[in-house]
């Protein structure tokens, strides 16, 4: 949500510093440098796990409804009970996981790539191609995301493309933003301008020479903003706006939940945790990630 | 500084219009005739007719658009498709809620976050300053709704503490039904402030006049308040805008949890009806917000920082 990004939004980021190590290194460095982002590793590494295998793990079909068995408590057969429609809830929050992950990895990715152009094209162009474009993004960071991703949903309704479009748009005037100021940066440098000066064509030396250097900052905000998309998925299916029924996502088993209050507090109550872990984890490698490629914005 | 104001103004008016054209695009254009989609399959041509004609959408795009946007510069947003209540008596009746909501969540988040930060700078890197930084990582990571069912669960349905549902009739009853959805808000929110605080406030302490006003000897509530926090004014400022609007998008969820009426559950349920007028009016009025919300920031910068006046 707009918290995240404030705090990463406020501070311009200024060129970077080239990581020391090779990528590997840095990689296994960021992953498992401090107890709290091993932690969150294995977390997420099981959150990935258990998306990939739902179907090996899931002790039941996800949207196979039993009139017999509403509304049961935790047991044996069902780890977490079962809701309103005799659904088995832990089989839904595996399935769950699914949209979660799907939309968390896609949406920021596919943000990353078109804010990236946009910030790129009005950084390095400058002049009124800038001047539109930055007026644009301006006006749309203006908007916190999850109000931007529900006034588009609104418009636009649910269903896994609606999803994956809404959550990519709300995240990629930031994007826009930070390459833009990486590009403003990096196209003084002295490499930028003999480039220029051989006669190397433009494409190139965008390709080549800007995005290379702008790519930490943008990868910095990536891995931020990952829990930022579960989240903003999370919320839009509890509205109603994101994943569809019966199809499970971990919001919409929440908003099940809520309508069966007096059946069954398991769903509201197993949904929750599993969102809040994930954003968490994903929000401790976020952090770990911007401490060693942008120290600056550490704190 | 009139002058300036009036800068601040006029910039504002490209960026309403831009909203009021995305808005128009979005709903008159890409889901095609919004008669028809309103109507569903099942209408006759008759219908699709009269509905077309009130919603004025015989005359030509350009036409539409300037109808479009001088109704909703004059807040004329027609009449609900499902009921034929007018649209602005809806709002009338939900927004107080909203607004009601939206203070009292931003008052406990302040009331909590800010002195939480000073707290934790205080305390840089020992218990507190950890135990806080705990605090925001949960805060962040728990989506408001969640909290909202928990709450609702824990003190309304099994301690029958709080009402389950509704939004309260009168000042007190409305305060009573408040609570709990504005606390759901107000961890959030005060997660971030406390984070916000901390950081400002460490940043101001490094700085040389605090060292000058520790150097002739201020006692340490002076510098944290009168030098430190003073000068974290600004940050915390934007800070606050920005999660003023969060709150108000955070809004839409947490009055569906507690059933509270409110322009987020308005918003959501013309959504489900496919009540044209309803939906544009909620955008409009959330990107209204947006607008406004960022134009106080601005003037409140001027307000608090003498040297942005100069420039």
């Amino acid at each position: 949500m707009s918290s995240d990004m404030a705090e990463t939004a406020t501070a311009a980021p200024t060129e970077l510093p080239p990581p020391e190590g090779n990528a590997w290194r840095i990689v296994l460095r960021v992953l498992f440098g401090r107890p709290a982002t091993i932690f969150a590793t294995i977390l997420v590494a099981l959150f990935i796990l258990i998306a990939i295998f739902a179907p090996v793990l899931a002790p039941y079909d996800p949207l196979q409804q039993s009139a017999l068995d509403i509304n049961q408590d935790p047991s044996s057969a069902h780890w977490l009970g079962t809701d309103q429609f005799g659904r088995d809830i832990i089989s839904r929050l595996i399935y769950g996981s699914r949209n979660s992950m799907i939309f968390g990895l896609l949406s920021p990715t596919l943000s990353a790539i078109f804010g990236t152009a946009l910030g790129v094209i009005a950084g390095y162009f400058g002049g009124w191609t800038d001047r539109v474009l930055s007026r644009v993004i301006d006006m749309l960071l203006a908007f916190p995301e999850l109000l931007l991703a529900i006034l588009i949903a609104a418009v636009l309704g649910g269903g896994f493309w609606n999803v994956v479009f809404v959550i990519t748009v709300a995240f990629i005037p930031g994007f826009a933003r930070v390459a833009r100021a990486a590009t403003l940066a990096v196209k003084e440098e002295p490499y930028v301008e003999a480039a220029i000066a051989v006669g190397v064509r433009t494409p190139v030396i965008i390709l080549r020479h800007v995005v290379p250097n702008i790519f930490p900052s943008v990868l910095v905000l990536l891995t931020l903003w990952t829990a930022s998309a579960i989240r903003l998925e999370a919320s839009l299916s509890f509205l109603g706006l994101g994943t569809q029924p019966p199809n499970p996502s971990w919001g919409n088993i929440i908003r099940d939940g809520l309508n069966n209050l007096f059946g069954s507090p398991w769903p509201i109550v197993g949904a929750g945790v599993a969102i809040t872990i994930a954003v968490l984890a994903f929000n401790l490698i976020g952090d770990a990630v911007r401490d060693e490629l942008d120290p600056e914005l550490a704190e | 500084m009139l002058r300036l104001i009036g800068r601040r103004l006029l910039d504002a008016v490209p960026t309403v219009f831009f909203v009021l054209l995305l808005v128009f695009i979005s709903l008159r254009i890409l889901p095609g005739d919004p008669a028809e989609v309103a109507l569903g399959d099942t209408a006759t041509q008759d219908q699709l007719n009269t509905l077309r004609e009130q919603l004025g959408l015989n005359a030509p795009l350009w036409q539409q658009f300037f109808t479009f946007v001088w109704d909703m510069l004059r807040l004329n947003f027609g009449k609900s498709l499902i009921n034929g209540i007018p649209v602005n008596d809806l709002i009338a009746q939900n927004l107080p809620y909203t607004i009601e909501l939206t203070l009292v969540a931003t008052f406990i988040g302040v009331l909590v976050g800010v002195p939480m930060g000073v707290f934790a700078a205080r305390n840089r890197g020992r218990l507190p300053d950890s135990a806080a930084r705990l605090y925001s990582l949960v805060g962040y990571a728990i989506p408001d709704f969640y909290l909202g069912a928990l709450l609702l669960i824990v003190f309304a349905l099994n301690l029958q503490w709080f009402p389950i549902n509704g939004g309260g009739d009168g000042f007190l009853d409305g305060l009573y039904h408040v609570i709990l959805p504005a606390i759901t808000l107000a961890a959030l929110k005060s997660a971030f402030m406390g984070r916000l605080t901390r950081t400002a406030l460490l940043d101001t302490l490094g700085k040389d006049y605090v060292r000058t006003a520790r150097a002739k000897g201020a006692s340490e509530a002076r510098v944290i308040y009168r030098h430190g926090l003073r000068n974290a004014l600004l940050p915390l400022t934007t800070g606050l805008g920005l999660s003023i609007l969060s709150t108000l998008s955070g809004a839409v969820a947490v009055e569906l949890v507690f059933n509270r009426p409110g322009i987020g559950s308005l918003l959501i349920n013309s959504i489900a009806q496919r009540d044209y007028p309803v939906i544009q009016a909620g955008v409009v009025i959330f990107a209204f917000f947006v607008v406004v919300i960022n134009l106080v920031i601005d003037l409140v910068y001027l307000a608090i920082d003498p040297r942005i006046r100069v420039k």
